[in-house]
Formats: structure tokens, sequence, C-alpha cells
């Protein structure tokens, strides 16, 4: 291809506090009767003073934080002025000039790094259903949504294809689950994305002249499909010697292509100003440390711990810290009986599936140990055995690559021989295939 | 001091009568004119303002109390639809 992608993103996660940003009706609004958690406050009604919710002030920091952002002392709420039915005082507070955590970073694990713009403190918008009643077209509103806290986190246009984005999402959702301010959940609307893609030809600097925003997207998996797809379009376009239209496109998961929704003609005209009704935010050093300090152990420390700590392989590991739960049932295990490895019990947790809400990590120990009796070798000395079978028998080896698959008999009886009987010749030889892949 | 009426008028959702656009050109232009004085002022320096009231950090803590009652949220609404605000219908993408 001629051209490298220049992509970046807009992530919106809802945070999940009691209660709503900038007043006290509870934000657990899903599945909730309409407009049954609405105020003053978040209907937008004359005179209603809004005041922001401290914790997820704290809780935008400290995803901050977590992206290895600055943390400006100064900090203010500013309205963004626009007319939509769900937004019912005509403008939504957010943040402009002075957003909470700016000049961030995260680390792909290729190593390259992604740079975070901003993140900042928002309020969600009320929720629009389109139905036809009595054979007119109208839409319904439900404030319920209407305040809820939401932290926007944009990152500089450093992707230069899908796979990189979707790791990055795979990491901001991880990141924000373990510092537990938000479920992420996709499904529900607690994270939404938004990148943005353009195309530059090969070898150039600076930004393409054009950018195209895609929204309704509600899966990792369709924000690869979503960005392909526009790689592909913007491609036949650039080639045919047009330029793409600055737009707003929407994924359609059915057609599985993305289609326009709005073409901006001009640029946002928001007006932004700062909020007068909410005094601004003044940090001192040692709050941001005290709030750093009540952040637990993120994904990627725990990563480096458990291959150190536990002697793991970075692809255990990897699937050990997907999430905190399953971390933690693991350190549970290993605390358990000693003379159990460590990697050992990895590889049952990660092999045998186990269902971690079901089975105590001291069952699992026990199962383990029962396991282990019967074969009479644990899983790290059999594969030890093994490993060194392979090795001081290499021209085996090579015919069994080669396609002799009758050549790991052999192997098998070596094995055997070396383990002296202690496993059974099946598992031996289902373990032997394993390593030969 | 020229300014783009229509352009005004979309921003604020108003909607304007040719005649109205002229009649109101003419007087935000004045209007805007007349605040062109302020620049004379001298503000080197004096820091913008958006706050007069000296507080900072004023936050609340995170606990829920009840909200209104849903039935009294729509008694007032025009239009309402089991429980929902009805209004006309907005584009559907």
């Amino acid at each position: 291809m001629k051209y490298t992608p220049v992509i970046g993103l807009e992530v919106h996660v809802e945070l999940k506090t009691k209660s709503k940003m900038f007043c006290s009706c509870s934000a657990d609004y899903f599945g909730q009767k309409p407009n049954s958690h609405t105020c003053p406050v978040c209907l937008g009604l004359p005179g209603a003073l809004p005041v922001p919710n401290k914790q997820a002030i704290e809780w935008c920091v400290m995803i901050g934080l977590s992206l290895n952002c600055k943390i400006p002392l100064f900090s203010k709420f500013d309205r963004k002025n626009y007319f939509y039915p769900d937004l019912p005082k005509g403008y939504q507070i957010s943040q402009y000039d002075e957003p909470f955590a700016v000049k961030g970073s995260i680390k792909l694990s290729s190593g390259k790094m992604i740079g975070i713009t901003r993140a900042h403190m928002e309020e969600d918008t009320g929720k629009l259903l389109h139905e036809t009643i009595n054979g007119e077209r109208v839409s319904l509103i439900d404030f319920n949504r209407s305040s809820v806290p939401l932290v926007e986190i944009v990152t500089e246009p450093d992707f230069t294809d899908a796979k990189e984005v979707k790791e990055y999402l795979q990491k901001l959702q991880q990141i924000v689950r373990y510092l537990d301010v938000s479920d992420a959940d996709m499904e529900k609307g607690e994270m939404r994305l938004e990148p943005n893609i353009s195309l530059r030809p090969n070898g150039s600097k600076g930004l393409p002249k054009y950018k195209v925003e895609v929204k309704n997207i509600n899966s990792f998996n369709f924000v690869e499909d979503a960005i392909n797809f526009e790689i592909k379009r913007q491609t036949e376009i650039l080639e045919s010697g047009e330029t793409p239209l600055q737009e707003t496109r929407g994924w359609n998961e059915d057609r599985k292509k993305t289609i326009s929704q709005r073409v901006k003609e001009e640029a946002n005209d928001y007006r932004y100003f700062p909020d007068p009704d909410i005094p601004p935010i003044r940090w001192k050093e040692p709050d941001i440390e005290n709030l750093r300090n009540k952040m637990p152990e993120l994904p990627e420390e725990k990563f480096i711990r458990f291959i150190k700590g536990y002697n793991l392989s970075e692809y255990n590991s990897e699937q050990l810290i997907r999430d905190k739960a399953t971390a933690d049932y693991f350190e549970e295990a290993v605390k358990i009986d000693p003379a159990i490895s460590s990697k050992d019990i990895a590889n049952w947790i990660i092999n045998k599936k186990i269902n971690i809400d079901k089975i105590l990590p001291a069952t699992l120990v026990k199962q383990i140990v029962s396991a282990q009796s019967v074969s009479g070798v644990t899983g790290e000395e059999l594969e030890k055995v093994l490993k060194t079978v392979l090795e001081s028998n290499q021209k085996s080896v090579d015919d069994y690559k080669a396609g002799k698959t009758n050549a790991i008999m052999f192997l098998v009886g070596q094995s055997m021989r070396e383990l002296k009987g202690k496993e059974k010749a099946d598992k031996v030889k289902a373990e032997l295939e394993k390593l030969l892949k | 001091m020229k300014i783009d009426v229509k352009h005004t008028a979309k921003l604020a959702n108003l909607p304007l009568k040719e005649e109205e656009v002229k009649k109101f050109e003419k007087q935000l232009s004045e209007i805007l004119g007349y605040i062109e004085e302020l620049n004379k002022v001298k503000l080197e320096n004096v820091q913008a303002t958006s706050q007069v009231t000296g507080l900072e950090d004023v936050t609340r803590e995170d606990t829920a109390s009840p909200s209104l009652p849903a039935d009294e949220v729509v008694s007032q609404a025009k239009k309402k639809h089991n429980g929902f605000f009805e209004v006309p219908a907005i584009l559907d993408e």
C-alpha cells in the first residue's frame, strides 16, 4: 500500500459512582423506569445548581495517573454549547482548555508508545429512543443517564493499524477495571469508542487534510472491522485522485461497512466558556500523591511481577492478569501448598479453564495434588524430562517433524524410561505432541 | 463590524425571517461596534475572570439521595409517552 493510516481515538468511560456527576440522583440508571432518576439539576431546570462529585473527579485523576499523564494543579469545568433533545440544558458541562489530566502515554506490547493527549471529566446525556406512535415518527427521551459521570480519554493520532487500536483499547479497559472505577461493559455503553481515521502517503510527515470519525462501535472486534473498512475505502478514493470527505460515519454491523452520517462543513462551534456555576479545582502536590498511593497495582506492574516473582512465562502472566479476579485467585492458590509450583497452578488455571467463581483456590490445589500423586511427577518435572529427551534424540524429532509421526513412539519409550514409569504413556505422548508443535 | 447573523441564529437555535436577518444584522453590528470600545482598555496586567466568588474546590461526597417522583418529572411536559418525554422525531441514523 502506498498510504500509511493515521488513527487517533476518543474513548468515553462511564464511571461507576453511586451518584451522578453534578447532583445526588442515583447513577445506577441501567434498566430503570424512565425519568425515575432525575432532579432539577440533571433535567436542566432553571436555577438548579450543579455541584461536582468528588469521587468522580478523583477517579478521573487516577485514570490520568495510570496513563502516565501530568495532573495540572489548576483545573476547571466549561460549558460546551449545542442543541440536541438529549441535552436538557442546551450545554454539556465538560472541560475545555484545563482538563484534569494531560500529556500521558501508554506502551503497547511491541514497545511502541501511544501518546495520551488528555483525560477529562464530563457528564453523559439523556437517552433517545426513536419510535412510531399512532403513525407518527417521534423521539422519546429518558433523562436517567443525564449527568452520569463520563471520562473522555483522547489519544494522539499515533496508531497505524487496527491491531494497535484493539490492543490499546484492551489495555485501557483493563486499567479502568483494575482501578475499579468503571465496569467498562461495551454492550451497556459504559465504554464507547470513536476512532478517527485518515491516510497519508508513505514517508510523508504531518497530518492529512481530512479525517473521518466513526461512531456506533460497541465491540473491540467491530473497531477492527470498521478501521480496516475505512482504510480500504479511503485508499480507493485517494487512488482515484480524490480526497475523502471530512465527515462522521457510523459503523453498520449488519452490512459490515461504515455509512456517512454527517458531513462537517464547518468546524464545530461549541462556544466553550468556563462554567460560572462551578468554582475551579486547585490541587496541592500532596493531594495528587495521596491519590497515587490509593491506586491499586496496575496490569502492567502485575504482569512483570508475576514473571519475576512466580517464574511464569510471559504468556502465562498475560493470561492470568487479564482480569484482576483471576490474578488474585492465582495468588491465593499459590499460598496454599508450597509443594505445588506456581507454574503448575498457572497452567491448571489457564489450560483447564478453571471457573474461578465455582472452584475455591484450595479445592483447585487439592485437585492438582491428587493428580500429581497419581502420576508421581509434577508438571514441571515432566516437562523438564521430556525436553531433555527431545534434545538428546534430535533425529527422531526431525523425523517426526518431517511427517513420520511414528517416530514419536520411540520418544515416548525413551521418556517412560527416564520417568521410571511414574507417568502414564498416553499422557506422555500428549505432552510430547504439544512440545513438538 | 460585520456579523454573520444567520450563523449566529443557527447556533442559538432561533428561526429568523429574511427581514429580521437584515434588522438584527444592523442592530448586532452596532452593539459589537460599541463593545469594540472596550478594546481600548489596557489589559496587559489583568487576568481573565470567569469566577467572582473566590471559591475553589466546592464538591460533594458521592452519596445518592432520592430523585423526584417520575410522574412529577414529566407532568409539565407538552407531550409524554409511557413516562418518556416525547418530541418530534430526531433524524434516525
